[in-house]
């Protein structure tokens, strides 16, 4: 065993260089010249270079003018600082009950129309930016109330957002909620930014 | 269930195969010390190890020797991750301002990362400073995988050796199967996974100001490359809590394909590296058949299962078309179980969906895949490994049929390679069960468990499970960072790892000193459809029978109770 001390020691500290210091060093130096948007977190940033969020990530979205992410178990909601699923089983009595909860109030808000069940399930992540376009075309009607335009074009705005499987079957359809957001307010700026303004 | 979905699982799992069979002709050259288009660039760093290191790489050691270094090199890694872990609040490159580990967790940690297993009782983004993460668990994923791989190597060299001494050197393995294979494969697909959106920066994160006005802090590392090693060397911790489902380590489908294919595509090319190092290609093709066909039937059942009508769904009357909870839209039903299978078939333990939201039959798939002991296609080379130790036994139980001395790849099977066989698969069962007893009934336990009932056990009984098959995945509901579950979940991790390493080297040393026997009438054929029949047959009675008690009481009643609870609100 002692004569192997050496080799041990000696090549685990040449591998540790090698790998946990130059290895993701090299990565890091060709990721921020060959791709510095994407190694940095995708940011979004506003007209004044402010981060707005990242495109990958999911934020909390609660006011009835913007369409709404899925229930989220990260931290309070969607904290990009704390990822983590639900955990809970699928018999679990608290699930059962938060999902009956949230069902009534999505069924109150939009009547005899079918709810997509991402509406009432939180996400492995507690951070998926996307929803799916069933569930978006859920939120049509009050989004479209509450900015005071016809359904039919945010219905388009939602189509023009819809994210197809790569060659068809290599995913899911999604919407990213805080991409249709964005376009939503340049397009049909809320009602009450259009008061204050 | 849909065409779209069943296509996506089986080109996920058989693109695997299909790129591990050019990288297995490559790691057997590699194995070989042939000459390999990489020479140019990593003969003279290999060169610089062997002399730093002091060893002579052309020097066959005994299994003894070879074992014996093995072990000492993952002492020394213990060691080395233990202390930077504790003395992390003190060491450079933590923006985080993260204090160190405490004693258990570091411990567990240590031993988790050092055996290939990644088992984590911490959250990533709330626990391990930018430097640990790169210097301690980036570089325990590549060695840790290479170790694996060298058991393979030996085993090899073993069987194509007619009356031969040594089994190749460790150290001569473990740096080539490092530089040659794993570091260059690694680099590639983490500069590819940055332009497909996985962030890599030394910063600790940025505060976003949201379109509803909120701050929301967003945590980064180097992500990139430790994702990329994390799946080829079938790691499987993640830099965030939530793993591969987080949109950092897996954005998009395409990073989804391109991950789940990393999962399993050099545990196949071990086989392959196996096959043809021995000459033995046949018989190797024999055993991807029959891994591959439990693997497929692992992903169709997860599959099913998750496509069912989930209670909780069907109490708040949605849409039941797929189990959601714990699931990110963008991979759905489909994508989430190939990476189930994938990732408990092999022993990565990554996962792209939360485990314990899985549907019962979904979660005990991924609990019966694993307790088969990770040789679908299991990690790199212990998976080839465990899968031969399989076939020693299927030709013994043949043998015995017909009262004739068995034979495997010209090597005759006797006493001790049955003995130490055994040895290599009882480990498993009795760990994993051994220790989920004890715990079920220690109050000091169950003080971690999020849910009382089937479910519970099924905590229980998966984190042994997991553990002892060096996995790492978990029902996360589990808080498993107490000394308990730390110091236990450390010793599974440790004895499912080295003690069938050492059984199978143990058999490379036996079988090596034999003649090399060219085939008779009398020996049995183990390529053809017979012996893969055979072959699957000892693998579910080995890894099926006896966890069916445990499995009963777990996901098998949960699935019974689901049924009728669907039923009732109906």
């Amino acid at each position: 065993m002692l004569s192997h001390l050496r080799p041990a020691l000696v090549s685990m500290g040449l591998f540790t260089v090698l790998l946990g210091l130059a290895y993701p060093l090299a990565v890091t130096g060709v990721a921020q010249a060959a791709f510095p948007n994407q190694a940095n977190g995708s940011l979004i940033r506003d007209a004044d270079g402010k981060a707005v969020g990242s495109a990958l990530i999911g934020q909390v979205f609660a006011k009835p003018e913007y369409f709404h992410g899925r229930p989220s178990a990260a931290g309070a909601g969607y904290d990009a600082s704390a990822s983590s699923g639900s955990n809970m089983g699928p018999l679990n009595e608290t699930l059962i009950a938060r999902q009956k909860t949230d069902a009534a109030a999505l069924r109150a808000e939009n009547p005899g129309v079918a709810i997509p069940a991402d509406a009432v399930t939180t996400s492995g992540s507690g951070l998926d930016p996307d929803i799916s376009p069933a569930n978006a075309r859920f939120q049509a009607p009050r989004v479209a109330g509450a900015r005071g335009v016809p359904e039919k074009d945010v219905t388009a705005l939602i189509d023009a957002q819809v994210q197809q499987p790569l060659l068809g079957f290599i995913g899911q359809p999604r919407v990213n909620v805080l991409a249709l957001n964005r376009a939503l307010d340049a397009r049909y700026p809320p009602l009450a930014s259009q008061k204050d303004g | 269930m849909t065409w779209q979905g069943w296509a996506e699982i089986a080109l996920t799992l058989s693109l695997a195969v299909a790129i591990g069979w050019p990288l297995g002709v490559f790691l057997s050259r590699v194995w070989n010390g042939e000459k390999t288009f990489l020479d140019p660039v990593m003969r003279p760093v290999e060169g610089l190890f062997y002399k730093a290191c002091g060893v002579d790489p052309s020097k066959s050691q005994s299994w003894h020797a070879y074992a014996l270094a093995l072990l000492a090199f993952n002492l020394i890694g213990f060691v080395f991750v233990y202390a930077v872990l504790r003395l992390q609040g003190v060491l450079p490159l933590n923006p985080q301002g993260f204090p160190g580990l405490s004693g258990h967790l570091a411990f567990n940690t240590a031993i988790s990362f050092i055996t290939n297993t990644n088992w984590q009782s911490y959250a990533g983004e709330t626990t391990m400073s930018t430097l640990s993460q790169m210097l301690v668990l980036t570089v325990q994923n590549f060695v840790s995988a290479a170790t694996g791989a060298t058991v393979a190597a030996a085993l090899a060299r073993a069987f194509v050796a007619n009356r031969g001494e040594g089994v190749g050197n460790f150290w001569a393995d473990l740096i080539r199967t490092t530089l040659y294979l794993l570091l260059p494969l690694a680099f590639v697909v983490a500069v590819v996974l940055v332009a497909l959106g996985l962030p890599q920066t030394l910063a600790a994160g940025v505060t976003a100001h949201t379109l509803e006005g909120a701050e929301q802090k967003i945590s980064l590392y180097a992500v990139a490359s430790q994702e990329a090693i994390k799946m080829l060397g079938i790691n499987g911790g993640g830099i965030f809590n939530a793993n591969s489902a987080h949109p950092f380590e897996n954005p998009t489908p395409l990073t989804n394909l391109i991950t789940a294919i990393s999962i399993n595509t050099l545990g196949w090319a071990a086989f392959f590296a196996f096959g043809r190092t021995v000459l033995a290609k046949k018989d190797v093709r024999a055993l991807v058949i029959a891994a591959f066909v439990l693997l497929f039937a692992g992903a169709a059942g997860v599959y099913a299962a998750e496509t069912q009508p989930a209670p909780a769904q069907v109490a708040a009357q949605v849409d039941t078309s797929a189990n959601m909870e714990g699931k990110e839209v963008r991979f759905g039903a489909p994508a989430t179980a190939a990476w189930v299978a994938m990732t408990t078939g092999a022993s990565n333990g990554s996962v792209n969906g939360m485990h314990s939201s899985l549907m019962p039959l979904g979660g005990g798939i991924a609990m019966f895949l694993m307790q088969l002991g990770e040789i679908l296609p299991g990690g790199i080379g212990s998976g080839v490994a465990i899968m031969v130790v399989m076939a020693l036994l299927s030709v013994f139980v043949a043998g015995l049929m017909v009262g004739r001395t068995p034979e495997y790849l010209g090597k005759k099977i006797e006493a001790r390679e049955i003995q130490f066989s055994i040895l290599a698969v009882v480990i498993i069962p009795l760990s994993m069960l051994g220790f989920s007893g004890v715990a079920a009934v220690l109050p000091e336990a169950l003080k971690g468990l999020m849910h009382s009932g089937p479910h519970g056990l099924s905590e229980i009984l998966y984190a042994y499970v997991s553990g002892t098959a060096n996995n790492g995945s978990a029902f996360a509901g589990l808080t498993a960072n107490a000394p308990w579950w730390n110091v236990t979940l450390g010793i599974a991790m440790a004895m499912g790892r080295f003690m069938p390493i050492v059984a199978v080297l143990a058999i490379a040393g036996s079988l090596v000193s034999k003649p090399k026997l060219a085939p008779t009438a009398g020996t049995l054929p183990t390529d053809g459809g017979l012996f893969i029949g055979l072959l699957i047959g000892v693998i579910l009675i080995l890894g099926g029978l006896q966890f069916f008690p445990a499995m009963a009481l777990g996901p098998i009643v949960e699935h019974f109770q689901a049924l009728d609870a669907v039923a009732a609100l109906r």
